[in-house]
């Protein structure tokens, strides 16, 4: 059939069954005749199976080659040139401390907080050892950490989870338990997500800036192409469905089966929160093209701004849409802040979703004695309401302190309400306004200045001159030290 | 891409790339085809009638396919103005006139015409309920009637307990290893161990997901302990992985292509069917190993095996092997392992060893020796070929840890796992439990050599209790399995005898065993029974079951 298709021209054209059968002829007669000219001289023609030329023919080379690798993991082997994880290694080398390293690379690269450590320390200290040997009852009993557990987590973490995330997510909406499957941590449930909801080949809807990591977690393995929708900063880099649905159409010419759509609200790198109508849009969008909308929820508990965010658990439990086309990620690597334990979860209106990631868990589940843990970190109620508390104003404080900071080099940031991190326009310190200009911006930045922002062009934004900077594992004393670094090379660019 | 461009370059372009895609179709056929041809062409036929038969095939081909085409075309059109109508999306239909002038033309070059009646044609009603992934739907449905879920799903609803439920269903399933070692350390130093590792800089920043450095220094020394010292492991070639079955599928992902296979020797882990297929979409082709031969795989059916493959157009691309071997326990001795090292030099392919039970092996007679050692003196060439999994929970009877090591001499491989790791990660305070428990080699030692005598114990005591009732085990040296010979027991000689006789045991016997035939083993009869999970006095218990079992069996006969 694929051999046909170019021909078909021909056939209905002038030339017709004649022409389109004496093109391929005459290929074959000069592929023979190559191939005749090419075969070694036959050596001794009786110990020539015809097996065995086939073999020949492949290129196989001979059999004591070197062995290879499928050729799905030669991309995955090689060194990443996305700047995001260029930026993450150059700091590995070299990272700055405020004591031992002063010149070193300050980290604004990965979003990590530090901002309450002091609480989670408190509490570690304190409850720890009960947490993870406390049994049915209440007596010391290894075997409850030891043994083989369900994969997708035990009940009691699975109400305590759904418990947390309707607190984060202002109580407005509640989580039932068997929606739900633990992962180990927000990077499988998106891995997971894509390979239940698409095929190979198949793709999803991502409005950018993205983040960069996605690409990773999505095309490494599941084969699922990700199809940019491009947001603009006159929106503020909200997406809109008109942009949606050209993109959608665009990829359907092109022959792309699009699967979902697969945003992350707060978005991440730029911070906003979608609204109530957008995410109603997006949804009502998505059942109108019978697809599925991925929510990325991981920041849910760090929104510090004072627009209020709903969670698309909500929108989709309105009874207003068809909600199995609805699946949440959340993990509490970033609003907890213990990357450490890699905790995610799926949430999924889907009942095969479900079912199919359970098993799936076999490959990235939470170790018991992990779980044991969070299920008293997530139980107690006060702590988690302190916590939380704590980490909204400290993350807002370290904002105000890092925007004004900005403010005062003349760098303005985008209007942001959540995340760890904010989206700067750096676009008056290029040299070129374009991708190479933004790529040494980057390199200066990083090499000059000794500060890893990500570039926007590492988030697939169109716009150039815009960079990601995490603030939350910064003390206060270090963001003078940026500013100082940042204006430095600004002036350098001047003089 | 708009319109106009492809008007515009129609005329200019059509030639060269229809050539250009003659050219490419051409070549890839040819391979194929020629080859059938190929006696034509070194006989005496030559160059001429090597062209015109496939000439006359392309032409009966064209003909038929124009002679179909008139239908096509109206349906296609009539399915377009009614999706047109409909209009879920402007853009979606181009003008027919244009579409019916050169159809041809534009195929070739935005190819919109072609992706467009593709989709059209599928059945995309909007508004409908939503659809899962194809590929999913293996996972869904895999196995949830096969005995080995079943047996398990039996035994959480109904466990055994000497005191609480002396009537439930004992597991003989799962490869768990509570009552052995266990007690031995963690008892005695838990507490330091989990909290010198919960730091609270390990718990809330990144570390690498592939493993501390120190913890794989643990883990190399530990795998050289398991090993008796025989040969060291470096531990830059360490990936740690959340569990065996993620190190298998990342092995899976990295050397293998979906739809290329693996050769697998049965009996072999009933896992595999999950870990090696389901998401990699890697196949397994199984090589049957018979009781007359004690199970042993021999080279010359691999050979057969990996030649009718071939043949079918599967490419082979590995064997993966078990060491102390899953389910029967017995030891790849020396000269086995250089044969399959030659083996797979000559095809060209690779090995998995999976070593997972290395450090329990528990048998006084045959040494272990791990496929690590085998390459330790080859060349790059030839090591670059050889992956171990290693499983740490196993050997440290801690399943709920989940973690296990994929050691590699592979650079590619290595570098694509390290980066796969972040999608099946090791947490930390799993990571720094384990570096506490594991890095003082004393503490080493001794584990592993309790771990081998009460396995060793508790094994013989098993055997010895089955013998008595008249069942036979081959012989086992390592894992934490018997494989037992219950064919006398089966009504008829079959798999619907064995799935009987497993029913029996579990309804009647309330013990959950694993039937061969989830093991892909050819001979029916065969049952594993995990006794790791056993204490000594467990064990008449669970020979009074079978016994009873046994009497049923007779008394029918």
């Amino acid at each position: 059939m694929r051999l046909i298709v170019p021909l078909r021209g021909v056939i209905q054209g002038r030339g017709g069954l004649f022409v389109g059968s004496l093109i391929p002829c005459c290929l074959f007669y000069f592929l023979q005749l190559y191939l005749k000219r090419r075969r070694p001289p036959p050596s001794d023609p009786t110990e020539l199976p015809r097996t065995f030329s086939r073999t020949n023919l492949f290129s196989r080379g001979n059999s004591i080659g070197r062995v290879r690798v499928s050729s799905r993991a030669v991309p995955v082997a090689k060194p990443s040139d996305s700047p995001y994880y260029i930026g993450l290694e150059r700091v590995k080398t070299d990272p700055y401390d405020r004591i031992t390293n002063t010149d070193g690379i300050i980290q604004l690269g990965l979003a990590e907080s530090t901002l309450c450590f002091d609480l989670l320390q408190r509490w570690m200290s304190e409850n720890l050892m009960e947490s993870m040997m406390q049994s049915d009852d209440g007596e010391f009993d290894i075997s409850s950490i030891a043994m083989y557990k369900p994969f997708e987590g035990l009940l009691e973490l699975r109400v305590a989870f759904a418990d947390f995330m309707s607190r984060i997510m202002g109580g407005n909406v509640s989580f039932d338990p068997s929606n739900m499957v633990i992962t180990a941590g927000g990077t499988p449930a998106i891995e997971v997500l894509a390979f239940c909801l698409a095929d190979h080949g198949n793709a999803f809807l991502i409005p950018t800036p993205y983040y960069p990591g996605f690409d990773r977690d999505i095309k490494f393995r599941t084969g699922v192409e990700l199809i940019p929708v491009h947001c603009r900063s006159s929106d503020n880099f909200t997406v809109t469905v008109s942009a949606l649905e050209q993109a959608l159409n665009q990829a359907r010419k092109r022959g792309s089966k699009v699967s979902g759509i697969l945003f992350s609200n707060p978005s991440n790198p730029v911070g906003n929160i979608l609204s109530r109508e957008t995410l109603c849009d997006i949804l009502r969008f998505a059942q109108e093209k019978n697809i599925h909308v991925i929510s990325d929820e991981i920041f849910a508990g760090s929104v510090y701004g004072d627009k209020e965010f709903v969670s698309m658990a909500e929108i989709a439990g309105s009874g207003e849409f068809d909600k199995t086309r609805v699946h949440i990620i959340y993990g509490l690597s970033k609003d907890l802040s213990i990357p450490g334990f890699r905790a995610g979860v799926i949430y999924s209106f889907h009942e095969d979703v479900v079912n199919a990631a359970k098993k799936l868990m076999r490959f990235s589940s939470v170790p018991v004695l992990v779980q044991r843990i969070l299920i008293s970190l997530l139980s107690d109620v006060r702590f988690i309401e302190g916590y939380m508390a704590a980490h909204r104003q400290r993350i807002r404080d370290k904002h105000i302190r890092f925007v004004e900071g900005l403010k005062q080099l003349g760098i303005p940031c985008a209007e942001s309400g959540g995340g760890l991190y904010c989206w700067v326009d750096m676009s008056s310190l290029l040299t070129s306004y374009s991708e190479k200009g933004e790529l040494e911006l980057f390199e200066k930045l990083l090499t000059v200045a000794k500060i890893n922002a990500t570039p926007g062009t590492a988030c697939y934004c169109i716009e150039p001159g815009w960079f990601r900077c995490c603030f939350t594992a910064l003390a206060d004393e270090d963001i003078p030290v940026i500013m100082e670094r940042i204006r430095q090379l600004a002036e350098s660019f001047r003089s | 891409m708009t319109r106009t461009e492809p008007n515009r370059s129609r005329s200019s372009n059509s030639d060269s790339e229809k050539n250009s895609g003659n050219g490419g179709g051409g070549r890839t056929t040819a391979m194929r085809v020629i080859v059938p041809l190929q006696g034509v062409v070194q006989g005496r036929g030559g160059l001429f009638l090597g062209s015109v038969i496939p000439c006359a095939f392309f032409y009966f081909l064209q003909f038929y396919l124009k002679r179909n085409r008139k239908n096509d075309e109206s349906d296609n059109s009539g399915e377009q103005n009614s999706s047109a109508s409909s209009s879920s999306s402007p853009n979606s239909g181009l003008p027919d006139p244009t579409r019916s002038q050169s159809a041809g033309h534009l195929t070739e070059l935005t190819g919109l015409p072609r992706s467009l009646s593709r989709i059209l044609l599928s059945p995309r009603n909007s508004g409908g309920a939503v659809s899962v992934s194809g590929r999913v739907n293996c996972v869904l449905k895999g196995g949830d009637s096969s005995p080995y879920y079943v047996g398990q799903k039996r035994v959480e609803e109904d466990p055994y307990d000497e005191l609480g439920n002396p009537d439930g269903v004992i597991q003989l399933g799962l490869s768990q290893n509570i009552k052995l070692s266990f007690d031995d350390w963690v008892l005695e130093n838990p507490k330091e161990a989990i909290s010198d590792g919960l730091s609270i800089s390990g718990i809330a920043s990144y570390e690498p997901s592939d493993g501390l450095l120190e913890l794989k220094m643990a883990v190399a020394g530990f795998m050289s302990e398991a090993t008796k010292n025989s040969v060291s492991f470096d531990p830059s070639q360490l990936v740690l992985t959340s569990g065996a079955s993620s190190a298998i599928e990342i092995l899976s992902f990295c050397l293998a292509d979906s739809g290329n296979a693996f050769l697998v020797p049965t009996p072999c882990s009933p896992g595999y069917d999950r870990d090696v297929k389901w998401r990699t979409g890697v196949d397994i082709i199984h090589v049957p190993c018979r009781s007359a031969d004690n199970f042993n795989m021999s080279m010359v059916v691999l050979d057969r095996a990996f030649y009718q493959a071939k043949k079918r157009g599967v490419r082979i691309r590995g064997i993966i092997i078990s060491n102390p071997s899953n389910p029967m326990g017995s030891l790849l001795s020396r000269e086995n392992l250089y044969a399959l090292l030659d083996f797979a030099r000559e095809r060209n392919i690779h090995i998995i060893s999976n070593e997972i039970f290395a450090g329990s092996v528990h048998g006084e007679e045959g040494e272990f020796v791990s496929m690590a050692e085998i390459v330790d003196t080859e060349e790059n060439i030839d090591r670059e070929r050889v992956h171990i999994v290693y499983d740490l929970s196993k050997d440290l009877s801690f399943p709920g840890l989940r973690s296990a090591a994929i050691y590699s001499f592979n650079e590619s491989v290595l570098s694509a796992s390290r980066k796969l790791t972040t999608l099946s990660p090791v947490s930390s305070p799993t990571q720094h439990l384990l570096i506490s428990a594991i890095s003082n080699p004393k503490n080493v030692q001794r584990l592993v050599k309790t771990n081998r005598q009460r396995l060793q114990s508790i094994y013989m005591e098993l055997v010895k209790g089955l013998k008595e009732l008249g069942i036979e085990c081959t012989k086992s040296n390592g894992g934490f399995y018997c494989w037992a010979d219950m064919r006398g027991l089966i009504s008829s000689y079959s798999e619907k005898g064995e799935i009987e006789l497993w029913n029996k045991l579990l309804n009647i016997g309330k013990i959950n065993v694993i039937p061969g035939s989830c093991c892909h083993c050819i001979e029916p009869g065969w049952f594993r029974i995990c006794f790791s999970n056993l204490s000594e006095k467990d064990v008449p218990v669970v020979m009074n079951r079978i016994r009873k079992v046994c009497q049923t069996c007779k008394s029918q006969n």
